[in-house]
């Protein structure tokens, strides 16, 4: 399970290659919708019913393609990342993942 | 995704509202004393089922993610479940907010059902005589009852409504045990002089002493308790509560009325504030996005004379709505301005100057009806001898 693998990869980086959640999978929650805006998008949850923010553009290219790629690397490096930006953005797909804005999506 | 430069992007306004309020009617079962929108009687303009239909196809295009919807009291309209029904079903989910008066167990248990559907139930007294004295008689009983109905159907995190007044300031902690209770979030938003609550302002409205304390409540226990963001005023006090801290008119916030009228936000129901029609034809999306008002409310604001002040990068000025019907110039300190700037500023406002709400719905009271009286002389037909008589 994600929570017994991200709980360890917290505490060192013995599985991180093998459990960055850049080289999964993953889609918008089935209950979540994504809103573009200028600044980047707004994502709501129904069954949480919390509201997110996301302040980059690409992020929200990210998103939208999320379920064509078989890792968010990918998706993100097609939207155009550079690699030294990609940890920035590890850090906003963990985030929008603890709020179940992202789920993990079976198959490679 | 910190939240500071979020502010100054909302600064500017969305390509659609996040925190929609919808009052689908001004017919109302109570008469509460500070009812934002005056309401009480059913407008004969209404908005038809049609109409309000179109317009949830509009949220729907907009991805307006959720409406708040409220009154006046939405349930007394004949075709609420319908309407609520056709939102849920085209990805636009609905908050409502009810005195609770339909709230049966039946009802009950088809809202528990849905993931789309949120409800608030209002109250404004942890007991039966502070909120019947503000709500009217019988209310109390009818909001628990909603509530029991809810818990009872397994709703769980419904939220119970509660606009702060100086007599249930003292009550916040049993307010949270009421929502402990059934399994439900507190929700605690601030009084505005809107509506009929200009009427009311200065008999309700919390005591400076009251402010201070409801801070420090909502900063040691206020974790788990919604605001709307509505005390972002208090934040001169210190640190900010949770939240945008923002006054979000015309920005993040708007309303619309039962007759399709666009305002900038619930608590502005004033001819000054209304950016439109929906039934314009641009509809909803052509105000919020071409509206005049709204282009205005989305510039920078100054601060004016609170630009000075060392709280102003917190507070932000306060409230436009209790600014205005108070009387007190938009760009300056809001009448309950923690730093006490704002009982400065009342104290030179003319009171018969201040903005009167442009709408009225209340319910009329008939006047007792006396005997037409006869002229004390047969000669004496003038009544104001009498009236002047009985002075």
């Amino acid at each position: 399970m994600w929570r017994k693998c991200w709980s360890k990869r917290s505490r060192s980086t013995v599985c991180a290659v093998s459990t960055d959640l850049l080289d999964q999978a993953w889609q918008v929650h089935p209950q979540a919708s994504v809103r573009a805006e200028q600044f980047g998008a707004l994502l709501y949850h129904f069954g949480t019913r919390r509201l997110s923010f996301v302040k980059d553009p690409r992020l929200l290219t990210v998103l939208r393609s999320l379920s064509d790629h078989h890792t968010a690397r990918a998706a993100c490096v097609a939207a155009g990342m550079q690699d030294d930006e990609l940890a920035s953005f590890r850090g906003a797909l963990a985030a929008l993942h603890k709020s179940q804005m992202i789920v993990e999506r079976a198959g490679l | 995704m910190t939240v500071p430069s979020l502010v100054e992007r909302f600064q500017y306004g969305l390509e659609a509202p996040i925190c929609l309020t919808w009052e689908l009617t001004y017919a109302c079962n109570l008469a509460c004393r500070h009812c934002l929108s005056s309401s009480g009687r059913r407008d004969p303009d209404e908005m038809s089922t049609e109409e309000c239909k179109a317009l949830i196809d509009e949220f729907e295009r907009l991805q307006i993610f959720y409406v708040n919807i409220g009154g006046g009291e939405p349930t007394t309209r004949p075709d609420f479940w319908e309407l609520v029904d056709y939102a849920t079903a085209h990805h636009v989910g609905v908050k409502f907010s009810t005195n609770g008066v339909k709230i049966t167990p039946l009802v009950a248990a088809r809202l528990a059902k849905s993931d789309y559907i949120d409800v608030q139930i209002s109250l404004d007294g942890a007991s039966a005589e502070v909120n019947d004295a503000v709500r009217g008689p019988g209310s109390y009983d009818m909001a628990l009852r909603a509530m029991k109905n809810l818990a009872d159907a397994g709703f769980e995190g419904f939220k119970i409504s509660v606009v702060m007044t100086r007599h249930n300031v003292g009550q916040l902690d049993e307010f949270q045990q009421l929502a402990d209770r059934f399994r439900a979030q507190l929700r605690i938003t601030r009084l505005r002089p809107s509506g009929r609550g200009a009427d009311a302002w200065d008999d309700l409205h919390v005591t400076d002493a009251q402010q201070r304390e409801l801070y420090d409540w909502l900063v040691a226990k206020g974790e788990r308790v919604l605001t709307g963001d509505s005390f972002f005023h208090l934040a001169g006090y210190g640190e900010s509560l949770p939240g945008l801290n923002l006054c979000g008119a015309g920005r993040v916030v708007c309303l619309i009325d039962p007759v399709g009228d666009v305002y900038a936000c619930p608590f502005a129901i004033h001819d000054d504030f209304r950016a439109g029609n929906v039934r314009g034809p641009g509809g909803f999306a052509g105000v919020w996005r071409e509206s005049a008002l709204f282009a205005d409310l989305r510039r920078p604001q100054t601060g004016g004379t609170c630009s000075a002040c060392s709280a102003f990068d917190s507070c932000r000025g306060g409230c436009m709505a209790a600014k205005f019907f108070t009387g007190l110039p938009l760009d300056g300190p809001d009448p309950e301005c923690v730093k006490g700037h704002g009982a400065i500023a009342l104290a030179n406002v003319n009171r018969m100057q201040v903005p009167k709400p442009s709408l009225d719905h209340s319910h009329r009271e008939l006047l007792p009806l006396t005997p037409a009286r006869r002229p004390a002389r047969a000669c004496d037909e003038s009544p104001v001898a009498d009236i002047a008589g009985c002075r």
